[in-house]
């Protein structure tokens, strides 16, 4: 019993990282239809900047805070400088996104070298607390809750504000928001690096609770689109759903196949993707 | 005579001459030139004419490469039987992989590609005991063919020659094909082909297949080249390659990929000999391409020479 | 060749809160000229592209010479007999006149899957394409890619394509959208010199062209059938004509 409490929460605190990367990915690709190949870079971005921060401060929420506004300004940078010259062309921006991608990982490793390295966590959740029969570590207990804190954010957000309707207004149709007067170049800046923020938020968290090593831009990446593509681009709720069920899943993949890897969440994607190819909450 | 085809000839004997005044070093790397471009203009078929941007083209490379790897040192040494086993497994691969995955849209079609690479590179990277995991499969012999060994610089360059000119041929046969042309249609307006009574989806599906079996040549061919296998061979950064030495050379001209794979390996490799920072020009080059070059060298070729001569591409 | 009846059955369509299509029921005969008019956003666009297949209907059926055709894919419809002509040209652009009237010729011809011979194999592809071209006097455009041809000349191109399959049935939509009175003239020619069993279901904001070239004129307001005649009949329905003039209420 204890051990199914155990992973269950374990898969729900990686869900919630993985929804704060899904959602920002989810963002972009609905508003802007870039699917950004650098977001799991961001996210690498983010970790690596949040160690660096910690170990000069030894001050978790300075980190969180310099790494997400770190990689939201730079890809405020990108958006503005070169993204924007191939609007449109979908396929060019998610190849010029890739080409991002090789650059910060390749930096990451010059920078901060190729061993794995963990972020200390922040202080006062370093230990594990007793839920009844189950000892549990605390700062899996405080991801989780920073994500539901994050996900009704980012609900309010989207639902009660002007920002946020704005933002759905952009998903549904971007011609019509154009011509009712939304600034859609601010917009898309906008929205990009919300979405990078919440990527680099979610590499500090995440390099707490798995560590920072090469390679794991392309993992997390992975894991994100599996999440879209079961949730359904475009949504936040779906972002939350996929992200749980993808962080459970791969949770109890690997304590009961932990050879076969990413094919337990492999499988449910390709199902999806021949039932329902929109995602459980996806737009068409 | 066109300038094209002179350059296509003054290439062919080049590369049949070459063993006679290129070093070994240099002769290996025009043969890793080869198999490369063969690697490109399989993603050309599939990117290129058909339309479909894949990111994990790299799955078929790998699994043609482990397949031969893991029979030739556990099973037997044939070379026939490892090659068609080779040849088999990633189409094997494709044909069950695209059947779920064609009929994804643009960007879903970006994703799903992008996970079959990294689950296989995942299950090769992570089951150690059967495909040695990150150290790879070393040791792995050149085949005999027909009394003569492979083993040499000289006969496997042949040898790589052969193989590329006849995958060549075949891929020039089916572009220039009803069924080619189809492709091409595809990528320019799907609603309307499918309007005019073609589907599709069989056109798009057979155009995977062959791109996989192709890219599956590529990886056999690569495997005996190096004695190798390891995941890197099944790694997101080589499709990224491969996608850069299609869109760098030309998409939809067959020939552009061969050049940019061409362009790209050599840069690899004498880039590589000065820096450690070879993924960063990638990276760098990827980005300077897709801004100001995305029809690339071909297609900027043709502008300043005057396009419109052959229509078709 | 016989031309093929069209029908449509009560014929929904939703978009989310939207209702595109409030149960359309036409009945098109074998070798009819039917024209469907009506505002902007009656639907008409729509309901070409639920009876092609590339839109489902939320509810009813469509009937291609009494043959359920509702769950079939676009191409099937096409290759039992269904053509189509887009309002937004779709053509393909990058490729000469000949290469995008050969795909259509190539359509309807069992060589279509062939990989492993070269077209120049087909020498009757490339004839039937160049009789196509000559009869519409698009021969001498035939190397130039169709995205630097006239507008004019792409609807010319629109229409032949939809014409070298030998459709049974013909879907027009708004095939004089941005054409010239005198480009529009030679269209409407064109159109009236068809093969007589070739059913036309043609969409046009142009009044004289539809009601020139129809049998029966349908018309489409708020996604329902509010009229149906004669050109004659229709033209002096005054409900037809407060909805042109924008004082009829709602269809309900």
């Amino acid at each position: 019993m204890t051990f199914w409490v155990v992973q269950a929460l374990n898969g729900v605190s990686f869900g919630m990282l993985l929804f704060l990367l899904a959602a920002g990915l989810s963002l972009i690709f609905g508003v802007m239809k870039v699917l950004n190949l650098a977001h799991g870079s961001f996210y690498l971005l983010g970790a690596y900047l949040g160690l660096t921060v910690l170990r000069l401060t030894h001050s978790f929420l300075l980190a969180l805070a310099a790494a997400a506004l770190g990689v939201a300004a730079l890809a405020l940078l990108l958006e503005r400088t070169v993204l924007r010259r191939i609007y449109g062309e979908e396929l060019r921006q998610a190849l010029l996104t890739f080409g991002v991608l090789f650059i910060i990982a390749d930096q990451a490793l010059w920078i901060w070298g190729g061993n794995p390295q963990t972020l200390p966590k922040p202080a006062g959740f370093t230990a594990s607390v007793r839920l009844g029969d189950v000892i549990f570590p605390s700062y899996r207990l405080l991801v989780i809750a920073v994500g539901v804190v994050m996900g009704a954010a980012l609900w309010w957000l989207q639902e009660r504000t002007r920002v946020g309707a704005v933002i759905r207004a952009g998903v549904d149709d971007e011609e019509m928001a154009r011509g009712i007067g939304v600034n859609t170049p601010l917009l898309f800046t906008a929205v990009f690096a919300l979405g990078a923020f919440l990527a680099g938020f979610g590499g500090v968290m995440g390099g707490a609770l798995l560590g920072v090593y090469p390679g794991a831009d392309f993992e997390v990446l992975l894991l994100a689109f599996v999440v879209i593509i079961i949730g359904g681009l475009g949504s936040l709720k779906g972002a939350f759903v996929g992200g749980l069920l993808v962080g459970l899943i791969d949770n109890f993949g690997k304590a009961f196949f932990p050879e076969l890897a990413l094919f337990t969440v492999f499988a449910p994607m390709a199902a999806i993707l021949a039932v329902r190819p929109t995602g459980l909450f996806g737009k068409a | 005579m066109r300038p094209a085809r002179l350059v296509g000839i003054f290439a062919a004997l080049f590369i049949l001459a070459a063993p006679a005044f290129l070093s070994t070093y240099y002769l290996g790397l025009l043969t890793k030139m080869l198999i490369f471009a063969l690697f490109a203009m399989s993603l050309d078929l599939l990117l290129g004419y058909t339309g479909l941007p894949s990111l994990g083209h790299v799955a078929y490379f790998g699994t043609g490469a482990y397949t031969v790897g893991l029979l030739s040192l556990r099973v037997v040494k044939t070379f026939w039987i490892n090659a068609l086993a080779g040849l088999a497994a990633p189409t094997l691969v494709a044909l069950g992989f695209n059947l779920l995955t064609i009929r994804a849209r643009g960007s879903y079609f970006l994703m799903i590609t992008l996970a079959l690479a990294q689950v296989l590179w995942g299950i090769a990277f992570g089951w150690r005991s059967f495909t040695g995991g990150d150290d790879g499969l070393p040791g792995i012999a050149r085949p005999m063919l027909g009394g003569w060994s492979m083993a040499g610089e000289v006969p496997f360059h042949y040898f790589a020659v052969v193989v590329f000119g006849v995958c060549l041929w075949l891929l020039s046969v089916v572009v220039r094909s009803p069924l080619g042309r189809a492709l091409v249609g595809i990528r320019e307006s799907e609603t309307r082909m499918r309007v005019l009574g073609y589907n599709v989806w069989a056109y798009q599906y057979v155009a995977s297949i062959l791109a996989g079996f192709f890219a599956g040549v590529a990886g056999v061919l690569f495997v005996y080249y190096n004695g190798y296998v390891g995941p890197a061979y099944l790694s997101v950064v080589v499709s990224g390659q491969a996608l850069l030495m299609v869109i760098l050379g030309g998409a939809g001209t067959l020939v552009g990929p061969a050049l940019g794979a061409a362009i790209i390996v050599l840069l690899e490799n004498f880039l590589s000999a000065y820096t450690e920072r070879w993924l960063t020009a990638l990276g760098i080059i990827y980005v300077v391409v897709t801004l100001y070059a995305p029809r690339g060298v071909l297609g900027i070729l043709r502008d300043r020479l005057g396009g419109g001569r052959r229509a078709a591409t | 060749m016989i031309g093929a009846g069209v029908e449509v059955e009560r014929l929904v369509k939703n978009f989310g809160g939207l209702r595109a299509l409030d149960g359309v029921t036409l009945r098109v005969e074998p070798g009819e000229r039917r024209a469907i008019i009506g505002p902007n956003g009656a639907g008409k666009t729509t309901l070409f592209n639920i009876i092609t297949g590339l839109l489902p209907p939320t509810e009813g059926r469509i009937l291609l010479e009494g043959r359920d055709i509702t769950g079939l894919p676009p191409h099937r419809r096409a290759q039992l007999g269904l053509g189509r002509t887009f309002q937004i040209t779709n053509l393909f652009p990058k490729l000469s006149v000949r290469d995008n009237v050969l795909l259509a010729v190539q359509a309807a011809d069992p060589a279509r899957f062939t990989l492993h011979r070269p077209v120049e194999a087909y020498p009757h592809l490339f004839r039937e394409a160049e009789a196509l071209m000559e009869r519409w006097g698009l021969r001498d455009r035939a190397a130039a890619p169709v995205r630097f041809l006239s507008h004019g000349e792409q609807r010319q191109v629109e229409l032949l394509l939809a014409l070298a399959v030998r459709p049974k049935a013909l879907l027009l939509d708004e095939p004089a959208a941005g054409l010239s009175p005198a480009e529009t003239a030679a269209l409407a020619e064109i159109i009236r010199g068809l093969p007589r069993q070739t059913t036309i279901l043609l969409i046009e904001h142009d009044m004289d062209v539809a009601f020139a070239l129809a049998d029966r004129v349908s018309v489409l307001h708020y996604g329902g059938v509010v009229a149906e005649g004669t050109p004659d009949a229709v033209r002096r329905d005054p409900q037809v004509g407060a909805i042109y003039l924008g004082t009829a209420a709602p269809y309900s």
